[in-house]
């Protein structure tokens, strides 16, 4: 197959790089440690690729970025505390709601769900990196740079004040002049391509990257969600880039989507919009999700209860996400009988997630229970995340959805939903996988206290809002008149907020602690079953020295029971170059290996790129065509191969 | 039994060997596959997907502001059938050199993957300009009325497609010459390939849309 | 200590509840009342649901036996138990279906029965929304029983009233719960809502759509009057302004036609006939100014002509200059427009 022509363009190859044994010896460790970590220095900080260096660095921010919205949010609550308050007036008060909705929603919820799965998913399918290991650097420093571009607006008090959905009308260029709503325009852009990236990597990983042994049936159930949640952003996500990009042209360069005077149409914005904005709110759900069924089973010692099920259930809510939009728009003028599908739509997409309660529920009937701090953020799923489910249920139906729509019960639905369904579970994978990050267990006690006073102060705020809702308070309001008699129940959402803050507090305290104090952990603290507890705790920086060979669905407890005279892990993979083994997509049976990118400073480098050009291009429209250049540079360069690391893969060369 | 025996043999050297351990030896294997085998290719697909989503959503935006329209095209005429016509044919045609160069490439045939790169450029030099005429034949513009809008930013999403693609064909081609080469560079030219397939392909539904669509009653 | 505090937050918030105005609970026609009623039976049937799942919950956590991270994993559980547990899941899974079935049901049949409303000699009214403000005209079949106000509907108690609903800037939405849920205004669109008032009252409500700085003080105020009060009050709404003797009153007149407010409010029967603001010709019978923010009292009147951007920060309404007595010679033109 190969043409002369061909071979003498590669550069002379030098002796082929040695393959770990099994089991891998000391000096294989070493080796494999000193080639998948990181460089040091700060070039070497900012070239960093390593998925685990990438995902801390993602979930702290994503966190950092929950605190922000956090506080502005207690702002809110502040000035509702008490009717025709003046600590916060309309112009403030209405960045501030956007920015905590913005925050929340695209530079939390999502993203930390893409960042925790960066880290777990190729330690939980037996793999050293991710499938595309720059381009995640890139979506981390694309991601970092939209939202720090969004808080210097904000801190200019040219914030975004339009709402975190931006209508049309309000948001275009005749009642919103400014650049406000052109940065929460631009933030679209970047946190999108952000998740769009990420997505694209999560499903290249878990479909070829896996240990060989772990079938499809045999991926963890996290994985699982990661994997539909990726799907649904490939196919959600553009369409919010669609909506805000002709948001911005209609902004910035006259065009006229949005413009009925024009025959453009208002609507058009809501249908893009929440095209997205359906699956997006699925798109936080799913990964909490799978946190629960990573959970459940280990501190239920058994395996999930209908792992089949529990799948479809998966699959079936992705698909059935894309079929709800129309339910934010039931206050419109659309026809009656298209609301009344989604009326049932919406209504029976709770079928897949009763499932998956059902399962879990029988899974700690059979189980033998565990209850340690992350078992009782699960269990609070049980009871906020219903009770959202149950007021998504009444809201599903048209006539009650006119009453209640675009009040304070759909405040409260949608953070018992998100709250119960993604923050809790996720505050539960945190102290859950808080060992295998760290080393170190987080504080029991401690834990308990968080939890108690989350789970109080989480209701305290919320519950009274179904109410206020019911009792004619609209969303958006800066303030309210005495005699409407809300200010009771809004004082109490206040006392709720600041119990939130003080359970938050709490939080970061026991994550700063326990890194000094905090109980050393070992592989194993939970004794759980999936592959991320068989390594280190921090994992090395090439996760396993020997790539296991999986045989079931919990591999580590499943270890003993391995019958004999079957290979346990591949042996030949190099060790002093970044090699790794892919599999195929259903049965992950070996298929080639794979060279992996060393660290490189280009994927910073080109997001610093792509900023200039995005944050340009809300100033004028040319900074589009100069603001390419650099681009082009900085990813060729990126791509550009390297004569040393040509050589190495030279040598490991094998055709297929 | 040996709970965790995977973390103490495979990752914890210094404890014992299990007796009965085998390896799957895997330094035999290729280090480089084509097609739905690599990487590249499901990377490829994403990016298809996503694209092609914008594409749909796009086509499905123009439809809806037609069906709210009391005529269409609302103030112009239509767009001028001959350059789009022409483009659609040269891009047809380019799909010729693309699957020479996705064929050269599977075989590692060298000197046929630079002539393939030479005349896929060659052809994206002919679109391009093309594509020009199309703009200024559209006899609208995008900030008109609603109509200009979404004609507007059809083509030029397209146009974004062909852009990018004609660099990265470019760059690929660049470096088919100067090197360094190994068997993953062969992939990814097949790669360039398959998303050349998707962008001229994806043309197709949109020249209907930009194109014949205005002549249909609404 | 979870069950304690739980109890005293729903004491809290069912003793908070006060006034039945705006609200969803205290319906006033059939339209309100179909959907508070659909309201019970769905918080029945969630109730139920919820407490079922909590119920399993409590259940499973008091009876399931306790293990360490140490414990064993059952790898292989009894296959009894296992088709039990399936069982169960079935059946929970089976009536989950059913219920959210008869819920969609329910939905459907209140969707038609709000829909369900004959519409003979029904009140017909334009509604325009405007940022921070709603213009009112009543339409009829003879052109000169037209009529135009803003931010308070009167309706007569038995009859259908049946909304257009339009926008001159940005999305709003009607929103009246004692009577209907909402229906959005949006611009380039013309939407219908149509409902009836069953007691007599007045009925309080609010935007409903996010519309910019002042969405919160964008009220409105429904009275629903015995249809011989609603003639009556139709009647004198036609008239055009009739002039006042009063010397302040007069003074005023001079100062509202001579100054800047003919810019944007209309008076019939006067000069003024700008459409950018509230129609003022029967400004004196209403109980609120500026859309539900302040009463319509002299005092406040004076103060809101003073400096608006005082009580509604952003509204378009620019402040004033004029001396004191000015100001309270307006205020006395206005009171004097009934």
């Amino acid at each position: 197959m190969s043409s002369t022509a061909f071979d003498a363009l590669k550069p002379s190859g030098m002796p082929r790089p040695r393959g770990n044994g099994v089991p891998p010896t000391a000096a294989d460790s070493a080796a494999l440690e000193r080639t998948w970590r990181d460089p040091p220095g700060l070039v070497g900080w900012l070239s960093a690729i390593n998925h685990k260096s990438i995902a801390r660095r993602f979930v702290l921010t994503t966190f950092g970025f929950f605190l922000a919205g956090g506080l502005l949010a207690l702002l809110m609550r502040l000035q509702l505390a008490v009717p025709r308050n003046t600590l916060v007036g309309p112009d403030l008060y209405n960045q501030l709601f956007s920015m905590h909705g913005t925050t929340m929603m695209f530079l939390f919820a999502v993203p930390v769900m893409q960042a925790v799965a960066g880290y777990l998913i190729p330690l939980m399918i037996g793999a050293r990196s991710v499938a595309f290991p720059r381009m995640n650097a890139y979506a981390y420093w694309v991601f970092l740079f939209g939202g720090l571009m969004l808080y210097a607006a904000f801190l200019l008090d040219i914030g975004p004040d339009a709402g975190w959905f931006s209508y049309v009308p309000l948001a275009g260029p005749d009642y919103s002049p400014g650049k406000r709503v052109d940065f929460w325009a631009q933030l679209i852009t970047f946190t999108e391509l952000s998740a769009l990236l990420e997505a694209a990597i999560i499903i290249t990983t878990v479909f070829k990257l896996r240990a060989p042994g772990m079938t499809l049936a045999r991926i963890p159930l996290f994985v699982w969600a990661m994997l539909v949640t990726a799907f649904m952003v490939l196919f959600s996500m553009p369409s919010v880039m669609l909506a805000s990009t002709a948001l911005i042209m209609d902004r910035l360069v006259g065009t006229h989507f949005y413009n009925p005077a024009q025959n453009g149409d208002v609507l058009l914005w809501q249908h893009l919009f929440w095209f997205f904005g359906h699956p997006e709110v699925y798109l936080i759900f799913l990964p909490g999700l799978g946190f629960i069924s990573a959970i459940v089973p280990t501190f239920a010692r058994r395996p999930i209860f209908g792992y089949t099920a529990m799948v479809l259930s998966l699959i079936a809510t992705g698909f059935l996400a894309f079929g709800l939009w129309v339910h934010h728009m039931f206050a419109t003028n659309l026809p009656e009988l298209g609301k009344s599908f989604f009326t049932a739509v919406s209504m029976l997409i709770a079928i897949p997630s009763a499932v998956q309660i059902f399962c879990w529920l029988a899974t700690l009937a059979t189980g033998r229970l565990n209850l340690k701090t992350p078992l009782l953020f699960v269990l609070a799923f049980f009871f906020i995340l219903v009770m959202g489910g149950l007021t998504g249920v009444m809201l599903a139906s048209v006539p009650l959805d006119l009453q209640v729509h675009d009040t304070y019960f759909v405040v409260a639905h949608l953070h018992y939903v998100l709250l119960g369904g993604a923050v809790f579970p996720l505050v539960g994978a945190i102290y859950y996988w808080y060992p295998k990050f760290t080393g170190r267990l987080m504080s029991e006690r401690l834990g308990q206290w968080n939890f108690w006073l989350f789970f109080i102060g989480f209701n305290v705020a919320f519950f009274p809002m179904h109410l206020l809702g019911l009792q004619g308070m609209p969303r958006r309001v800066y303030t309210y008149p005495a005699e409407m008699g809300w200010g009771t129940m809004n004082f109490i959402a206040t006392l709720g907020a600041a119990m939130i803050a003080v359970s938050v507090l709490l939080f970061i305290v026991n994550l700063l602690r326990s890194r000094r104090h905090g109980e050393p952990a070992g592989p194993d603290p939970w004794g759980g079953g999936t592959l991320e507890w068989a390594t280190l705790s921090p994992p090395a920086a090439a996760n396993f020295d020997a790539i296991p060979v999986v045989h079931g669905s919990n591999p580590v407890w499943e270890e003993a029971t391995r019958p004999p005279g079957t290979p346990s892990a591949v042996g030949g993979l190099a060790v002093d170059a970044r090699e790794q083994l892919v599999t195929s997509v259903l049965d992950a049976q070996p298929d080639h290996r794979s060279q992996f990118p060393e660290p490189s400073i280009w994927p910073f480098l080109s997001a610093v790129a792509t900023t200039v050009l995005f944050v340009g291009s809300i100033f004028t429209p040319w900074a589009v065509v100069w603001g390419a250049v650099p681009v082009a540079v900085a990813t060729t360069a990126w791509f550009w191969p390297r004569r040393r690391e040509t050589r190495t893969h030279v040598a490991l060369e094998q055709q297929p | 039994m040996n709970r965790g025996s995977i973390a103490r043999t495979a990752i914890d050297p210094r404890h014992p060997v299990r007796v009965d351990a085998q390896m799957l030896d895997a330094s035999a294997l290729p280090s480089y596959a084509f097609g739905h085998r690599s990487l590249m290719w499901w990377g490829t697909l994403g990016l298809i997907a996503i694209e092609g989503t914008v594409f749909a959503l796009a086509i499905v935006s123009y439809f809806y502001l037609r069906s709210l329209a009391p005529r269409w095209p609302l103030n112009a005429l239509p767009p001028e059938l001959l350059w789009g016509t022409l483009n659609t044919v040269v891009l047809l045609a380019s799909m010729l050199p693309n699957h020479m160069l996705k064929r050269a490439a599977e075989a590692g045939d060298l000197r046929r993957l630079r002539i393939a790169f030479l005349a896929c450029l060659a052809f994206s030099l002919v679109f391009l300009m093309v594509r020009v005429f199309e703009f200024r034949g559209l006899n609208v513009w995008w900030d008109t009325d609603a109509y200009g809008s979404v004609v507007w930013l059809l083509l030029g999403l397209h146009t974004l497609h062909l852009i990018t693609d004609t660099y990265d064909t470019g760059v690929l081609a660049v470096l088919m010459f100067t090197g360094p080469l190994e068997g993953r560079r062969l992939v990814d030219a097949s790669e360039n390939a398959q998303y050349w397939y998707f962008v001229v392909l994806s043309w197709l539904p949109i020249y209907f849309v930009i194109y014949l669509a205005p002549h249909i009653p609404q | 200590m979870p069950l304690a505090a739980a109890a005293v937050l729903l004491l809290a918030c069912m003793g908070a509840h006060a006034s039945p105005l705006q609200d969803v609970l205290s319906p006033a026609g059939p339209q309100a009342s179909h959907i508070r009623d659909l309201w019970h039976i769905t918080l029945a049937v969630c109730t139920l649901v919820f407490a079922g799942v909590l119920a399993a919950l409590v259940l499973v956590l008091w009876r399931s036996p306790r293990a360490a991270s140490t414990t064993a994993a059952e790898l292989r559980p009894a296959a009894a138990r296992e088709r039990r547990s399936g069982r169960r899941v079935g059946a929970a899974i089976a009536a989950s279906v059913l219920l959210l079935l008869f819920l969609i049901v329910a939905s459907v049949l209140t969707d038609r029965a709000i829909a369900q409303l004959a519409l003979k000699d029904a009140v017909r009214i334009e509604i325009t929304a405007n940022q921070w403000w709603w213009e009112a005209r009543y339409d009829d079949d003879d052109p000169s029983r037209t009529f135009t106000t803003a931010n308070e509907l009167h309706i007569p108690v038995g009859r259908p009233v049946l909304f257009t609903l339009k926008s001159n800037d940005v999305i709003h939405s009607l929103w009246v719960p004692n009577l209907h849920g909402k229906k959005d205004l949006i611009p380039g669109r013309t939407a219908t809502l149509q409902l009836r008032a069953d007691k007599p009252g007045v009925y309080r409500g609010q935007c409903a759509e996010f519309c910019g700085f002042q969405h919160a003080f964008m009220a409105f105020l429904v009275v629903a009057h015995p249809l011989a009060d609603y003639e009556a009050w139709a009647a004198g709404q036609r008239r055009s302004a009739v002039a006042s003797g009063d010397a302040q009153a007069v003074r005023g007149r001079e100062l509202f036609l001579g100054g800047t407010c003919v810019m944007c409010h209309t008076v019939l029967g006067t000069t003024a006939s700008a459409h950018r603001g509230p129609d003022l010709t029967h400004f004196a019978s209403r109980q609120t100014l500026a859309a539900g923010t302040l009463a319509n009292t002299p005092e406040d009147l004076q103060r809101w002509i003073r400096n608006p951007q005082q009580f509604k920060p952003g509204v378009n309404m620019p402040a004033s200059n004029l001396p004191d007595e000015d100001i309270k010679a307006l205020a006395a033109y206005l009171r004097s427009l009934s």
